[in-house]
């Protein structure tokens, strides 16, 4: 059986004007893989919020997404501050972002309850002081498989 | 209705337009970039007074079919450079979020 796809990028920190350029990369990637348009627009969604939440709160970080079969995951790592109340910072509407950040557009505490609306399955490790990882995985439409 | 045809009814001022016969067939307001990236439909007119670089990365990702700046809101070169590369519809207005979208609206037979 031959090894899934992957892609591997770097999420520069403390850059907004670069921010998301990873998410845009993907859904290019998979748009040329002729995924269908729903899945593209959920997996690089989810990313993109992944990625600003990298770039607000842990100083950037790495993104890989994988091609499964039958999914895609989506792994974003950080070793930023991590999450203190992972439940709390799951409700929407609750954010600990910077003002500069929310005068930006960001910062509305809705990235990671997109990030679950977008995605099948989503898992959140966290250790406070030593970073996050967030794996999301995006089933492919049956027709696709 | 094509994004061009809308940017004509409206009298907006032209910013970036590398897809003018892309199809409008919804519309969304909002200033609050992950609000917008989770609710904004594909193909949507999105209405907004937020100008910096990150709005290229949420149409790009959320792909409405243009995006309407309100209030004469101040777009960047880099900006506008930014939309034409991504392929992203970019007008602006002088009218407000709320008047621009009662007449998309009403154009759009909403």
């Amino acid at each position: 059986m031959s090894e899934p796809v992957r892609f591997h990028f770097d999420v520069a920190g403390d850059n907004f004007a670069s921010a998301g350029e990873a998410s845009v990369k993907v859904k290019k990637l998979l748009r040329q893989l002729s995924m269908d348009p729903e899945t593209i627009r959920r997996v690089s969604i989810a990313m993109y919020e992944g990625e600003i939440n990298m770039v607000i709160h842990a100083n950037g970080g790495t993104a890989d997404v994988i091609l499964y079969p039958d999914r895609i995951q989506i792994v974003l790592s950080d070793t930023g501050p991590g999450i203190k109340d992972v439940s709390l910072a799951m409700q929407e509407g609750y954010s600990t972002a910077k003002d500069n950040v929310r005068s930006l557009g960001f910062g509305a505490g809705m990235g990671l309850p997109n990030m679950k609306r977008y995605t099948d399955r989503m898992q959140i490790e966290s250790e406070v002081g030593k970073g996050t990882t967030v794996t999301m995985e995006v089933f492919l439409p049956e027709a696709a498989r | 209705m094509t994004a061009k045809q809308l940017r004509e009814r409206l009298e907006l001022q032209l910013l970036s337009e590398p897809d003018p016969d892309r199809d409008v067939t919804g519309g969304y307001a909002g200033d609050l970039l992950s609000w917008v990236m989770g609710r904004a439909q594909s193909g949507d007119a999105w209405v907004t007074i937020m100008t910096n670089r990150n709005i290229v990365a949420v149409a790009a990702l959320a792909d409405p079919a243009c995006v309407i700046v309100a209030e004469d809101s101040v777009v960047e070169p880099d900006v506008i450079a930014l939309a034409c590369e991504k392929g992203i519809n970019l007008y602006r207005s002088s009218r407000t979020s709320f008047d621009l979208c009662c007449s998309i609206g009403s154009l759009l037979g909403v």
